[in-house]
């Protein structure tokens, strides 16, 4: 990743104003050529996670290939609210199959770009959890396993939106959806034992595999860059709030999105032929309550009394996501308020160290070993 | 060249020559000595360029020939039974979205009960799917519709499904002609997509249409077909002087001119039941075969052109539509609309039984003399089905259905219940 030390005053958002970039490093929606891939006038809601960082995603894949893109998007929210004929966003050649086969589909074009000899055009692919990691789990681990020349972002809202907020297997345990309602003595969904697709995914041993949260949106576009480096099977997670389905305010999709890294609940990392790279820290470590009360989905554990035994659990996979993954700030540095002297510093939002400097070894075989995700 | 082939490596060798530039493959019998033939040619610089994706579901294999079809390149796949009840959520999608995708089925039950024998269960299933269906007779006539099979698909941006029956046909060897790569080049032009994933003119493929306008593109679809209708007797044509021989077409009419009875059918048992006709002929019968090749698009008025003259028509098929009898008669029947002549249903050949002739005399004995009933079982052992019955009609918990024919028919030595 580009790395440029710089200071910024923003107290609270942590968002470096692209003015204080190099040119080279600003973003790609900072960008006069910017390719609007997904371009305006959208049916997406208000505030729609996926919607933004789908514009990220394909705009600096474009860019990465010189806007010689093909997409394949999964049935789901990004492709019915981008293409009710015969309009369309898309400003890339774009193909919509089924709900299940966009890794298939996508590896269908790669094969014929390779018999054609048109390595110089690259195949994406898109889908929600849904689309990715239950129905097309299949056709992305076929796809993983043969490494196809593709890259697959999965934009991770962690519930079946389009179909009206039903329950995935990317759903907390103890949200609330339209089939896990707080009901019958019933917490929510259930604590299941997880499936965790980026570590699924790098069991693959593909060559490359991220993590990334529309919070922090340069190192979103700086993961895509570097998948478009790289040839084969890859695989992109990015974490999405759905004010619709989360019952949170429109204006707090960024505010979330933060959150969850900070919180520990989602791990925001990278990996390499299934090693991890690097880890992008918590900058400020803040208790999962901040996190999980913006949202109606988890209205049902802050009644009167709190329901502070699901909350415990809830942050108990939240520390031990920080254990595993070697979250904390380097030192425990956890009261490094904006502004603070550490902050001064100069530690850049989404800084990424190389893994094993602070947390030792944080290998796959150790992290499936440890994670209540793998096997046990 | 003729040589001695086994049908699937005609298949392969035809395909082949068709120049595919992607192929996907998943394993399912009896289809397998096809892909893997194409693996051999794929690897041995023998077709190329071409990728050859070893996918991991039938839902992979043609949701790949989907995305590479849609990228310009001409795609193949193969599939049978329920492999291609696996994949029918993408066929729908490929007719749909008129990508011109070829696919052979190798014709085999569908379970339960699981059975990897021939009859025309699975293609049947799909013939609402909007795939061109074409139904060889012999292997020589599956390889050349193959060859067919791509133009006719580019010609109307249509996927053609060529079904051949599993083992009777793929696993036979026979004497084929396989034609000089020149011949089929001069025959099948390029693909040439009608819409293209290109970066250098982005198109959308694959959105969403409302009630305002979702009827017409489907009327459409139906449209296609009927073009279809006209170009593939054209395509078999052309063909024939091209290549010198009759395969593919419409329908095969086998001495139906002045034929009082008619057997209609598909595949393989035509052959069978033309050896029959001509027996029967010899013993004076006006006895005729009507072989349908081109089940989707059905040719309406064909049929009915070579039915309408005779006084019963008795329709073989290999598949039952559970619940009310036949598939292939009630498309005939269609075609005979306000006809009057005796029509009967034979339902025959499931899951691998097979059709002799002597069952097919004995079947045109009653035929002739209109002592069928409407919906007839061929060989079906009704005793067994009898002693089962009885027993269901017992009211209490009897096993499996499976587990006591094959005690009854003496398959499984045990005492029954």
């Amino acid at each position: 990743m580009p790395e440029q030390k710089i200071k910024h005053y923003q107290a609270g958002t942590f968002v470096v104003g692209n003015r204080l970039l190099d040119p080279e490093q600003r973003s790609v929606q900072a960008r006069m050529e910017r390719s609007n891939s997904l371009t305006s006038g959208h049916r997406a809601c208000q505030g729609c996670g996926e919607a933004l960082g789908a514009r990220y995603v394909v705009d600096a894949a474009m860019r990465a290939t010189d806007d010689k893109l093909i997409a394949t998007n999964a049935t789901g929210c990004l492709e019915v609210f981008s293409t009710p004929y015969p309009e369309s966003s898309w400003q890339l050649p774009w193909i919509h199959s089924l709900f299940g086969n966009a890794p298939a589909v996508a590896t269908g074009v790669a094969a014929a770009l390779k018999a054609k000899g048109r390595d110089d055009i690259r195949v994406i692919g898109q889908g929600g959890d849904g689309g990715t990691l239950d129905i097309g789990f299949a056709c992305l681990s076929g796809m993983f396993e043969r490494n196809d020349d593709v890259l697959f972002v999965c934009y991770d809202n962690e519930a079946y939106m389009n179909t009206g907020v039903q329950r995935s297997s990317a759903t907390p345990p103890a949200a609330r959806t339209s089939n896990t309602k707080p009901v019958g003595g019933q917490p929510g969904n259930v604590f299941g034992k997880g499936k965790n697709a980026p570590l699924i995914a790098m069991a693959h041993e593909i060559p490359y595999v991220a993590t990334a949260t529309v919070a922090e949106l340069r190192d979103l576009e700086a993961k895509v860059e570097r998948a478009m480096e790289l040839r084969g099977a890859r695989y992109l997670h990015v974490f999405v709030p759905c004010p619709l389905g989360w019952g949170s305010a429109s204006h707090d999709t960024i505010r979330l999105a933060r959150l969850v890294k900070e919180t520990g609940l989602f791990p925001v990392f990278e990996a390499e032929d299934g090693e991890v790279t690097s880890v992008s820290r918590i900058r400020r470590p803040v208790p999962v309550e901040e996190y999980l009360k913006l949202q109606k989905r988890y209205a049902h554990l802050f009644g009167d009394p709190p329901n502070t035994e699901v909350i415990g659990q809830i942050q108990a996979r939240a520390d031990r996501n920080i254990r595993n993954f070697g979250l904390l700030p380097e030192g425990d540095q956890s009261a490094d308020l904006p502004g603070s002297a550490a902050d001064l510093a100069g530690e850049r939002p989404g800084e990424t160290d190389p893994i094993g400097t602070a947390e030792g070894e944080t290998s796959l075989m150790r992290l499936l070993a440890s994670s209540p995700h793998g096997p046990q | 060249m003729r040589r001695q082939e086994e049908g699937s490596r005609a298949v392969a060798e035809a395909v082949a020559l068709c120049r595919p530039e992607v192929i996907s493959a998943y394993p399912i019998s009896p289809q397998t000595h096809i892909v893997e033939h194409l693996s051999d040619l794929v690897r041995t610089g023998d077709i190329e360029p071409c990728e050859y994706l070893m996918v991991e579901s039938e839902f992979a294999a043609m949701s790949a020939a989907i995305g590479a079809s849609a990228t310009g390149a001409r795609a193949y796949t193969a599939t049978a039974s329920q492999g291609l009840l696996y994949m029918v959520e993408a066929l729908y999608n490929a007719s749909g979205l008129g990508l011109p995708i070829v696919m052979t089925v190798a014709n085999r039950a569908i379970g339960a009960p699981i059975n990897i024998w021939n009859d025309h269960s699975d293609s049947m299933s799909q013939r609402d799917s909007g795939w061109i269906q074409l139904y060889a007779q012999t292997n020589q006539e599956a390889l050349d519709m193959h060859i067919q099979a791509f133009r006719i698909a580019e010609e109307v941006s249509l996927p053609v499904m060529v079904c051949m029956d599993g083992f009777i046909l793929t696993h036979a060897y026979e004497e084929v002609d396989i034609p000089e790569q020149k011949q089929v080049d001069a025959f099948l032009p390029a693909f040439r997509p009608r819409q293209l994933l290109d970066p250098a003119e982005p198109v959308t493929i694959g959105a969403m249409v409302g009630p305002e306008a979702f009827f017409e593109v489907k009327y459409l679809a139906h449209a296609k077909q009927m073009q279809a209708m006209d170009l593939i007797p054209e395509v078999a044509s052309g063909f024939a002087r091209e290549f010198g021989r009759e395969s593919g077409g419409l329908l095969r009419r086998y001495r139906t001119e002045d034929a009082e009875t008619i057997v209609v059918a598909l595949g393989s048992v035509l052959g069978t039941i033309e050896d029959v006709v001509d027996h029967r002929r010899e013993d004076g019968e006006a006895i005729g075969a009507l072989g349908i090749k081109s089940f989707r698009p059905f040719p309406l008025e064909e049929v009915r052109e070579a039915l309408e003259g005779a006084k019963r028509v008795v329709v073989l098929e290999k598949c039952l539509a559970v619940g009310v009898g036949g598939v292939v008669s009630a498309n005939v029947r269609m075609a005979l609309s306000g006809i009057e002549l005796r029509g009967y249903t034979v339902i025959a050949g499931l899951g691998g039984r097979s059709i002799t002739r002597e069952s097919l005399h004995r079947l045109f004995d009653a035929a002739v003399r209109d002592e069928l009933k409407p919906l007839n079982f061929l060989d079906m052992k009704t005793d067994v089905v009898e002693r089962e019955l009885s027993r269901i009609h017992q009211g209490h918990s009897s096993g499996s259905h499976e587990q006591n024919i094959l005690r009854d028919v003496g398959v499984v030595a045990a005492e029954p219940h």
